[in-house]
């Protein structure tokens, strides 16, 4: 047995981390769980691969590797365009299904609306772009041994540096400037943060569009490591469900952490039991942290 | 001429499957419409039952687990008991806690389900599911419009006696302390009701009847397979109720019966309409316009077609919707 497994779930830990940081900003803001999260991931990591190509045939020296990494200038743009992209598309969302509900009152009708949204979103994916896999990049790369018996790829270094950052980025939004003290704000009481001064509705449309960058970074980065399809999202909805539970809800690094927990609980389970239980560890990561302590890692009591 | 007997035939199974579906929107609307339960998992309680009851009452098979040959009222009884201790296992662990919490454990466990569906071979016979399951009516089996009216005329039956038992529940003071906790938990807990009680109760019983239209499903088939329990099943469940009219049981019903016409015609449409390369995505965009559907309705007539009736007592007073 070597220790690949866990540069394996650094990884997958760090995409995870990204997906659930956007559960927790909005749980907190918006009060209930986004059943779409998983969905605005996957309209993440498809918008990168729609926007790279013709970025690439306009531009044919941005396709050229950068460096050590496997990919091009043309797919980081075209990430950064996807991020913003992604995030209109959760303020869209918000438009048409959450903002009428929210202002009815009916929080709870509210997850099973993201319930058929996350439906339909993923459904029209697979419309599009059929169910066939898709890649942002093909290309074989030599792993270079980190530490004894792992290695990793220069494009998983970067992923990580670049998830890590991103969290690292949201974390001092939230904590050391106006804007992430006005979301607090709204997140501990929308009534008395209006009376504060706060535009409510703006922090909203801000909230939704980190939900939505973040959620399409996550995509990105798991499309950089597997194959990119119509049900990715779905398939990593309850890791990261689980991670921003397991790390406690309302709090970024929580979600760092339980996306890092989450991440390294699956990898190790693959390399002990074998790939096809993967997806039952997040469920008893879930099923753990809601019987043994509901708060928590880092969260604090309701 | 046309084959009316076959079109006969197909139209009551149709029913009876509709019918199935209906019972688990039955369920559904006692756990959210009645108590305000938020289940992500129903096609997993329905899995359930349908392997419960599949164990129970199939011939046994070497290398699988099960296959007593137990009479189907047995297995269906089985079925209904191991839904509903699972639901009611789920409930303990999350209904002292946030409403969402439920809803995300129950679609971990619909998630856990589905892979030990596919992967516990000797448990659930894998991919290839299990087939044989005793059919009822059997003797009738080689006369397939008989055979499908005595099939529908049993589903028909359940139906009729769980809607009068719910409707009874409903109106019960049972049924009236699930409403006052569903909406407001604080003034019920005043008057000295234990809500996490009534609302394990009404969540456990909802498993329940899931368990047993998944236990019908799979004796009125004869087959069950993993894919039949798939996610998209209980969006389909949820959508019927939601536009049924949530809280209502002849809107669940409702609701069972217009979606399923409208799903199988959306099928038949896809299928002639589109090339059949093109038979996948065609289906993907029937799931688009369900999603459509139940979301559209939430915002725009959240009571469904024919809502919860307000007053369910003649001493109450009057209907004040």
């Amino acid at each position: 047995m070597t220790l690949q497994f866990l540069a394996d779930g650094l990884i997958a830990g760090s995409a995870i981390a990204l997906g659930a940081a956007g559960v927790t900003l909005t749980y907190s803001i918006m009060r209930f769980a986004n059943f779409a999260q998983g969905e605005f991931i996957s309209w993440g990591c498809y918008l990168t691969l729609l926007i790279a190509g013709p970025i690439g045939a306009g531009f044919a020296s941005s396709v050229d590797a950068i460096g050590p990494l496997s990919v091009g200038w043309n797919v980081v743009l075209a990430g950064v365009l996807a991020m913003a992209l992604t995030g209109v598309l959760a303020i869209a969302l918000d438009a048409i299904l959450f903002r009428p509900l929210r202002e009815r009152g009916a929080t709870i009708t509210a997850v099973m609306a993201s319930f058929g949204a996350s439906m339909a979103l993923r459904a029209l994916l697979e419309v599009l772009f059929s169910s066939h896999p898709f890649y942002l990049s093909r290309e074989l790369q030599m792993a270079i041994p980190v530490a004894p018996g792992i290695r990793v790829t220069p494009d998983q270094m970067v992923l990580v540096g670049f998830a890590a950052g991103l969290i690292a980025c949201l974390h001092l939004l939230l904590t050391r400037t106006g804007i992430g003290r006005a979301l607090r704000a709204v997140g501990e009481n929308p009534a008395l943060a209006r009376v504060a001064g706060i535009d409510v509705g703006r922090v909203i449309l801000l909230t939704w569009f980190l939900v939505g960058a973040l959620a399409c970074a996550s995509g990105v980065m798991m499309g950089m490591v597997m194959q990119i399809r119509p049900t990715m999202g779905s398939d990593i909805l309850l890791p990261l469900f689980a991670a921003a539970i397991l790390g406690g809800v309302g709090s970024v690094p929580g979600a760092l952490v339980g996306g890092l927990i989450v991440g390294l609980a699956e990898a190790t389970t693959v390399e002990l039991l074998g790939s096809q239980w993967r997806a039952a560890v997040a469920f008893v990561v879930l099923i753990s942290v809601l019987l043994i302590r509901p708060t928590g890692l880092l969260g604090r009591a309701p | 001429m046309p084959d009316f007997v076959g079109m006969l035939a197909y139209a009551s199974v149709f029913l009876t499957m509709t019918l199935i579906n209906g019972i688990a929107c039955l369920g559904l609307n006692l756990q959210w419409g009645q108590t305000g339960l938020f289940n992500v998992g129903v096609a997993g309680f329905m899995a359930i039952g349908a392997y419960t009851s599949a164990l129970l009452t199939s011939a046994a098979v070497d290398g699988r687990f099960g296959g007593y040959g137990l009479p189907i009222v047995v297995g269906l009884l089985g079925a209904m008991i191991a839904a509903g201790l699972i639901c009611a296992l789920i409930g303990v662990i999350t209904l002292r806690l946030r409403a969402d919490y439920l809803a995300i454990a129950t679609f971990g466990m619909a998630v856990g389900v589905q892979l030990t569906l596919r992967n516990e071979q000797f448990l659930t016979g894998g991919t290839f599911g299990i087939s044989f399951i005793p059919r009822p009516f059997a003797i009738l089996a080689d006369r397939p419009l008989l055979f499908g009216f005595a099939n529908l005329a049993l589903v028909g039956a359940l139906v009729v006696a769980l809607v009068v038992i719910l409707e009874r529940l409903v109106r019960s003071p049972w049924g009236r302390v699930l409403r006052a906790v569903r909406e407001d938990e604080r003034a019920a807990r005043a008057l000295g009701k234990n809500a996490t009680r009534y609302r394990l109760q009404a969540f456990a019983l909802g498993g329940a009847i899931m368990g047993l239209a998944g236990g019908l499903e799979a004796h009125l088939i004869g087959f069950i397979a993993p894919d039949a329990f798939d996610s998209s099943l209980t969006f389909l469940i949820w959508t019927m109720l939601i536009v049924g009219g949530s809280g209502n049981n002849l809107g669940a019903l409702l609701g069972a019966v217009l979606v399923s016409v409208i799903w199988s015609a959306s099928g038949l449409a896809t299928g002639v309409l589109f090339a059949p390369e093109d038979q996948a995505r065609a289906a993907a965009l029937r799931n688009v316009a369900i999603g459509v559907l139940l979301a559209a309705t939430i915002v725009l007539r959240p009571r469904g077609l024919i809502g919860e009736r307000l007053r369910v007592s003649r001493h109450a007073g009057e209907d004040t919707a």
